[in-house]
């Protein structure tokens, strides 16, 4: 009894989103014509997990009490990455998935190399190396507009592209929201049970005392930044799987990285570091992806989507900052 | 006892030498200690132990000298690697995680588990057993470290360091933050520890913790070993000349006699709030040092946070010179009103901004009556800084050296002269000697009476009974958050202090019912 009641209330932020997230979604289905239909929620969840997945990239780095802000460009350039390598034949196209995801892997650790050992503040780190990434990108893709490839030329492999943005279990289940499930219980559960996982949390919370207590903390900040850059590259491989094209977009790139960082606080992850979760990322950017589907299903005018975006961020992030006012003792309000 | 004569000392330093930058910290020091002793080390701020112990913990690397453990000699290039040899260290400044639950902290260095993947239940259990060892079973292992109290944490950086498995324990103003009940377990503890033949190396500034443990001593001055003792075979008085190298006497200044009571300066109606503060009610006269006592954590920190505006929905009156005053917030506290000044309990968090330069910290507070139209008075700043800096005497290299250079002593000298000039006429102090060498405390104590003299009302809470006794004119008892017991005059003293603060008649304590805090 009194760990449940101290799990709810280290958990807050999370439960808050998820809370925000169902009032949002059950509005939106509740007026849409189809309803509560699979290719409403398919449609949904092929626009929400790649978010879902760059945020929770964002969210490991913000936990170590860092940011990345190449989380963006990594997604851009893994997207014009795979729209030229994963092809062919069924060893080409693995080949190419995990050639994608290297890559991702290695920008993280170029990351998180500068950061350790050159010493660099990881903001403005990210910032230099995201935009050599989004070069990279524009080198493998340079027209703009990216590769405008046709599904009937064989440019992505169309059939794993079209089981991955589609469904499975009798086509009741998006292929995008088990895949994301995967990388929750695969990827993040064991990650947070880890001792570098711990040590990322520990490094957020405490720097020094991290440090004097022994914890390898180069180790756990490396492996943040490698494991957003895993996640960043996994959403941009995706990506190519929706759009069946690469774009070296920075408009794209920018935006992914800047919604990534407010899905991570609507999901109630600490930008100070040491507290939070990336599940709690991921119904952050659920929220904000069912923002853009409120506007549509309400028939608002577009020029108007950005001024609701930044209300209801705003909204959900004082939600989740609700709790401050119950707060007897001001000196809490700074700690 | 089984301390090992024959073989060499357990643990064994020569010619350590430790330079920073062009200071010298430790000096050509020959040190050893062994299994089986509580060893004590004395010393000033700045006297070098703490260099020390970093050196023996792998936290600082010696410029000069050899380290042997059982005769083996040994070499730290970072912290992780002693605690492997069985050192493990207990800092003055706390070495948690605020964000990571109790059970989370205790194993940070080495979680249960296999293939690098941590057993929550096994850390659970692991954490549950290490707090029953030391009597802190009350706290539980999912509890984050943030929502603990303060006494209740450094118990939990006690039990991280057991579960270390240490042969040599170091502990470094390990008691300076706990209640007095937690203080009994630890002595515990040691003994316990000290028969299991461990080594422990125990650095305090309180007298009496080294009477009651230590079994060797250790006094260091200038950054050199000055001389190793048996207990008892020194008195305090030539203890603490070793340490200081002058004369010490008269810890604290004379209390004035009052003819009649002093008008008040503070009155305190009916203050409640929360659970934690219920219907307090008292006054503190122009020129009075009133003390707070009580166990740790029966309201005596938020008391003073109420009276300074830190907390909301406190319910009953404060009143300033009879009449009413409204203190919203510590700018209000502050103001030409009022004019009230909180040394708060955690210098480095509440009191300083340790990045910045010793004048901008000692200028903040006090900066709006410096000003010309809105920008800062420059050479204003400059006299009134240099004014400050001879009054009360902070050791400081350069004014704009970062404040967090300096010791712990001139650090809280900073806090309070942060304050000082705004001219407050009501001072509220928390726990201010915690963690500072005999030599500042009675320059605090001093400067405390200085000030009442000039007509300062002070409010003053303390672990310490000793300071309580020596210092106030007067002294209140809380217990959860009631005033329990008002001492005044020959009533103060170590028998009605902690009978007040257990909230038992003076009678239970005479018969030997309750074991006092030594003094």
């Amino acid at each position: 009894m009194i760990r449940a009641r101290m799990w709810v209330f280290q958990n807050y932020g999370l439960l808050v989103a998820i809370a925000v997230f169902i009032g949002m979604f059950t509005l939106y289905i509740s007026n849409h014509q189809a309803g509560l239909a699979v290719n409403v929620v398919t449609t949904a969840a092929n626009k929400a997990v790649l978010l879902a997945l760059v945020a929770m990239a964002q969210t490991i780095p913000v936990l170590t009490g860092g940011l990345d802000l190449s989380v963006g460009m990594v997604f851009v350039m893994a997207n014009c990455l795979a729209s030229a390598i994963v092809t062919g034949s069924p060893l080409q196209v693995a080949l190419g998935i995990a050639g994608v995801l290297g890559a991702g892997l290695l920008a993280g650790f170029i990351n998180g190399a500068i950061v350790v050992y050159g010493r660099l503040q990881p903001i403005i780190t990210t910032l230099a190396t995201g935009a050599i990434y989004y070069g990279i990108a524009l080198w493998i893709r340079p027209v703009p507009g990216g590769f405008a490839a046709r599904p009937d030329v064989d440019n992505v492999h169309e059939t794993v592209a079209d089981f991955m943005t589609y469904t499975v279990f009798n086509e009741t289940v998006p292929t995008m929201l088990v895949l994301l499930f995967l990388v929750a219980v695969l990827i993040w559960i064991p990650f947070r049970r880890s001792v570098i996982g711990r040590g990322c949390y520990a490094i957020g919370s405490g720097g020094n005392a991290a440090y004097m207590s022994g914890v390898n903390v180069g180790r756990s900040r490396l492996a943040a930044y490698m494991l957003a850059g895993f996640l960043a590259a996994l959403a941009g491989l995706l990506l190519t799987f929706v759009t069946y094209s690469g774009e070296a977009s920075a408009p794209i790139g920018g935006t992914y990285t800047l919604n990534s960082i407010a899905a991570v606080v609507i999901g109630g992850t600490s930008l100070y570091g040491g507290a939070g979760t990336a599940i709690g990322s991921i119904f952050g950017a659920f929220i904000l992806r069912t923002i853009d589907d409120l506007l549509f299903v309400f028939d608002l005018p577009p020029l108007w989507q950005p001024l609701f975006q930044g209300v209801v961020l705003l909204a959900a992030v004082s939600l989740g900052a609700l709790r401050v006012f119950r707060i007897r003792n001001r000196l809490e309000l700074f700690g | 006892m089984n301390a090992q004569t024959d073989s060499p000392p357990f643990w064994r330093m020569t010619g350590i030498t430790k330079h920073y930058g062009g200071v010298t910290a430790l000096s050509e020091v020959d040190f050893s200690c062994g299994r089986g002793k509580i060893h004590a080390i004395l010393g000033e701020n700045g006297a070098g132990k703490s260099t020390l112990i970093k050196i023996m913990a792998g936290v600082v690397e010696p410029s000069e000298g050899q380290m042997f453990l059982e005769g083996e000699e040994v070499r730290f290039s970072e912290p992780a690697e002693a605690p492997r040899k069985g050192i493990v260290s207990v800092f003055q400044e706390l070495s948690l995680m605020p964000d990571l639950s109790v059970a989370d902290n205790i194993s940070i260095s080495d979680p249960p588990g296999k293939w690098g993947f941590i057993n929550a239940r096994a850390q659970r259990r692991r954490a549950e057993e290490l707090l029953a060892r030391i009597g802190c079973e009350d706290v539980h292992p999912d509890e984050l470290v943030k929502n603990l109290s303060l006494s209740r944490r450094q118990m939990v950086e006690i039990a991280k360091a057991l579960g270390r498995d240490p042969s040599l324990l170091i502990l470094d103003e390990a008691t300076s933050a706990l209640t007095a009940s937690d203080v009994q377990k630890i002595y515990d503890l040691l003994g316990v520890l000290r028969n299991d033949n461990l080594a422990i190396l125990y650095i305090s500034h309180r007298m009496h913790e080294i009477e009651e443990l230590a079994d060797e001593c250790s006094v260091f001055r200038n950054g050199r070993h000055v001389d190793t003792f048996t207990k008892g075979t020194r008195t305090d008085n030539e203890i603490v000349e070793l340490m200081i190298g002058r004369e010490y006497s008269h810890v604290f200044p004379d209390k004035p006699k009052h003819e009649t009571p002093p008008a008040p300066a503070l009155g305190i109606r009916n203050l409640s709030w929360d659970n934690t503060l219920d219907d307090i009610s008292f006054d503190i006269g122009k020129g009075e040092i009133v003390g707070i006592g009580g166990l740790d954590g029966q309201g005596q920190r938020e008391l003073l946070l109420a009276l300074f505006g830190v907390l909301r929905g406190v319910s009953g009156t404060i009143e300033i010179d009879g009449k009413p005053a409204s203190i919203p917030s510590p700018h209000a506290a502050k103001s030409k009103a009022n004019r009230i000044a909180l040394i708060p309990e955690d210098r480095k968090t509440e009191g300083l901004m340790l990045p910045m330069s010793v004048a901008d910290n000692i200028t903040l507070a006090s900066l709006g009556s410096m000003t010309r139209g809105f920008v800062i008075d420059r050479s204003e700043e400059a006299r009134r800084l240099d004014e400050m800096v001879r009054d009360i005497q902070i050791k400081v290299g350069k004014l704009s050296d970062p404040v967090s250079s300096l010791s712990g002593g001139n650090q809280q000298k900073v806090v309070i002269a942060k304050w000082l000039m705004t001219k407050a006429r009501i001072l509220l102090l928390n726990d201010p000697t915690r963690g500072i060498d005999v030599g500042t405390k009675q320059e605090l104590y001093q400067l405390l009476r200085r000030l009442a003299d000039e007509g300062t009302a002070i409010l003053f809470y303390s672990t310490d009974y000793d300071e309580l006794i020596g210092c106030c004119d007067r002294v209140e008892i809380l217990y959860d958050g009631r005033v329990v017991r008002t001492l005044a005059g020959d009533e103060i003293n170590e028998r009605n202090i902690i009978s007040g603060s257990l909230n038992i008649g003076a009678d239970a304590a005479v018969n030997g019912s309750v074991t006092p805090k030594p003094a």
